[in-house]
């Protein structure tokens, strides 16, 4: 029988097999950002550890770090001693670091793409969730707590269990206004959000095909939110034509892209599970809820707990509807939105900036609204500023930030405050997820746009 | 890593599902470089609330944390795992746990433990009868007790016996060392590298 490209990928980096025991799997790229590697440095130290391959590891600052006044020292201490502590570390151990100030800093699933270092057949973990953002390239990459930083630091491997696979089919077009981060939030309404546990997804088929390298990107990032550690998307084409000319793009680019073509699931290859979903009926989708499998299109009423059968789904989509302040019955799109953001690994990329710039170009965002865009990296910020998209956003009213996870997270100072509601294309609508008692829609850059310019839940086609 | 063969304590309900690690612990609080002092940012925004069940007198030395379906998910922060340790809990109870949560917390010593949905019911209304009950965790045995009954739990022979010898992974992998530097050997010269840097 065929391999899935999932065990193709796993079978070349097994180091050791042993029955009765986990996998040790060797580990081709490690990313590391400063809240998840303090204290695996600490541990190194402690037992008189090297880290083996620091050609192999590449550091940036991003989630903690200020979108505004980056050439001035962090304000707050607790986080510059954070970052110092990454500096530091990276300059003990020999490892590359790109810091604020500098074109590679960014959001750590932004950078690894844009310097080339992310390719097809590679393993890539980093102490966050959103690794599976790198399986775009046919990466098997995926998130790791901070002990496993530390095994990775150590020993460029990890011993883990062999995942299941799944195999998601999305065939068909999309309409126009629907993105790849509508089919992925329809992908986690569907399954749920503990739907991919203990799974690597593939998503397959012609509308995926159809994406562009960064929304693909868009698609396996959050493959997380719907329980799965990773999540792929075979190379093709457009993932080689992507990574050419990238700084770290192979020398012997034809050797790689021979090599780079064998990796695809075998005709004959079985999936554990296969779910299908049709690419010509998805619309807009928007999160009502707090968590990102409580979603709907755009076009839908927020969901009366009533009519839902399970328990436990009632029970939580209750709770949700009391800290989102929302009530059953109301139209999505009538809800008013205090702030917009865009930005994150999820959708804080070139092409997402442009979408969303192509919408406000020449015209004002509501009154009533903040509008927050942060790119993804500051080279991603470069490169919009070249093509103007600084100057549309700030025409239309909104604020342009330097590069870091910022709102996804509202680990620095860009929060939500108690009882604001955010349209967001991050990737968590969870309870304070974005601030203390802040309220999160999920919504694709499009969506984030025309809700800007409207001031409620509004696709492009509403405008 | 202290070695986990038996836990008795008492039990605290969360009949909460999908609790995420953000309500483990928020961001704002992941800003320390050391492992300790999380226990603050536990439940942080539901410690507000009075009515919380760490914040009833009845559940306040609780060890054993008794969650909902999916329990853990979202960002992979270990922090999570080290907030309940550090706030005393040795282990969480569960009828499903995020893979990552999960990893993270096997790896530090806090045994996470699936049961049926059915018996995480049946252990919340026995702890909400009498908070006081007794529960014992018996990696030895795989067995959850309490009140006479036992129920079995599965985890896998490997991460049982690293618990239960306290042995961490790197240790174990570091033995191994030959097995790596030989896959190095063979490894494709096609892969990148962060250094030297080009751009």
């Amino acid at each position: 029988m065929g391999k899935t490209l999932a065990e193709k990928i796993w079978a070349e980096h097994v180091v050791r097999q042993v029955e009765g025991e986990p996998d040790l799997l060797y580990i081709d790229l490690h990313l590391i950002h400063e809240v998840t590697s303090p204290q695996a440095f600490d541990g190194l130290r402690l037992a008189n550890r090297k880290v083996r391959r620091a050609d192999l590891t590449i550091a940036t600052e991003d989630h903690n770090v200020p979108t505004l006044n980056i050439d001035k020292p962090i304000a707050d201490p607790v986080s510059k001693l954070q970052v110092d502590t990454l500096r530091a570390n990276c300059k003990e151990f020999g490892i590359r670091i790109h810091s604020l100030g500098d074109k590679d800093q960014g959001v750590v699933h932004v950078v690894g793409p844009q310097l080339g270092i992310t390719q097809p057949g590679m393993t890539i973990v980093c102490g966050d969730s959103h690794t599976s953002t790198h399986g775009a390239f046919g990466a098997l990459a995926f998130g790791i707590g901070t002990s496993e930083v530390e095994h990775v630091l150590a020993t460029q491997t990890l011993p883990l269990q062999r995942p299941k696979t799944m195999a998601i089919n999305i065939d068909g077009a999309l309409k126009p206004g629907v993105t790849s981060k509508d089919i992925i939030l329809a992908v986690i309404a569907k399954i749920g959000t503990g739907g991919g546990q203990g799974y690597v997804i593939e998503y397959r088929g012609s509308a995926i095909r159809a994406l562009s390298m960064e929304s693909r990107m868009t698609v396996c990032n959050m493959s997380i939110e719907a329980g799965a550690r990773a999540g792929l998307i075979a190379p093709d084409q457009t993932t080689f034509d992507y990574i050419k000319g990238k700084p770290h793009a192979p020398e012997d680019f034809d050797a790689a892209v021979a090599y780079w073509s064998t990796l695809f699931t075998d005709k004959d290859a079985k999936f554990d599970v296969e779910v299908s979903l049709d690419a010509n009926e998805l619309e807009p989708f928007v999160t009502w809820g707090t968590n990102p499998g409580q979603g709907l299109p755009l076009s839908g009423k927020v969901p009366n707990p009533a009519d839902i059968t399970d328990t436990e789904a009632r029970t939580a989509a209750e709770r949700a509807l009391v800290y989102m302040g929302l009530e059953a019955g109301t139209a999505l799109k009538s809800i008013a939105i205090d702030t917009v953001f865009l930005g994150s690994c999820t959708n804080g990329r070139i092409e997402d900036l442009r979408a969303a710039a192509e919408i406000l170009k020449g015209k004002k965002i509501a009154s009533s609204l903040r509008m927050l865009v942060v790119p993804g990296s500051a080279r991603v910020r470069l490169e919009a500023e070249a093509e103007g998209l600084d100057k549309t956003f700030i025409d239309a009213g909104a604020e342009w930030r330097n590069a870091g996870c910022s709102m996804c997270l509202g680990m620095n100072p860009d929060q939500l405050a108690v009882g604001e509601r955010s349209a967001s294309t991050s990737n968590r609508n969870f309870e304070g997820r974005q601030g203390k008692g802040g309220r999160t829609h999920l919504v694709s850059p499009l969506v984030a746009a025309a809700t800007a310019l409207r001031g409620t839940l509004s696709s492009p086609a509403d405008l | 890593m202290e070695k986990f063969i038996q836990h008795t304590g008492t039990g605290v309900p969360l009949r909460r599902s999908n609790v995420d690690t953000d309500q483990i612990i928020p961001a704002v609080y992941l800003k320390r470089v050391t492992r300790s002092g999380f226990e603050d940012g536990l439940f942080a925004a539901w410690r507000n609330d009075p009515e919380f069940v760490l914040n009833q007198d009845a559940f306040k030395n609780g060890t054993v944390l008794v969650a909902g379906a999916d329990f853990g998910t979202g960002s992979s922060r270990e922090h999570a795992v080290w907030a309940l340790q550090n706030y005393g809990f040795k282990v969480v109870i569960s009828s499903r746990f995020a893979d990552i949560f999960r990893g993270n917390s096997l790896k530090g010593g806090l045994l996470t433990v699936i049961l049926d949905i059915a018996e995480v019911e049946a252990l919340w209304a026995a702890i909400e009868a009498d908070p006081s009950i007794s529960i014992t965790v018996d990696l030895q045995t795989r067995t959850v007790s309490y009140l006479g009954k036992s129920l079995p739990f599965a985890i896998d022979d490997y991460t049982r016996w690293r618990l239960m010898e306290g042995l961490d992974d790197i240790g174990l992998t570091m033995k191994q060392t030959e097995s790596i530097d030989s896959f190095e050997k063979a490894r494709t010269s096609l892969k990148p590298k962060t250094l030297p840097i080009k751009s």
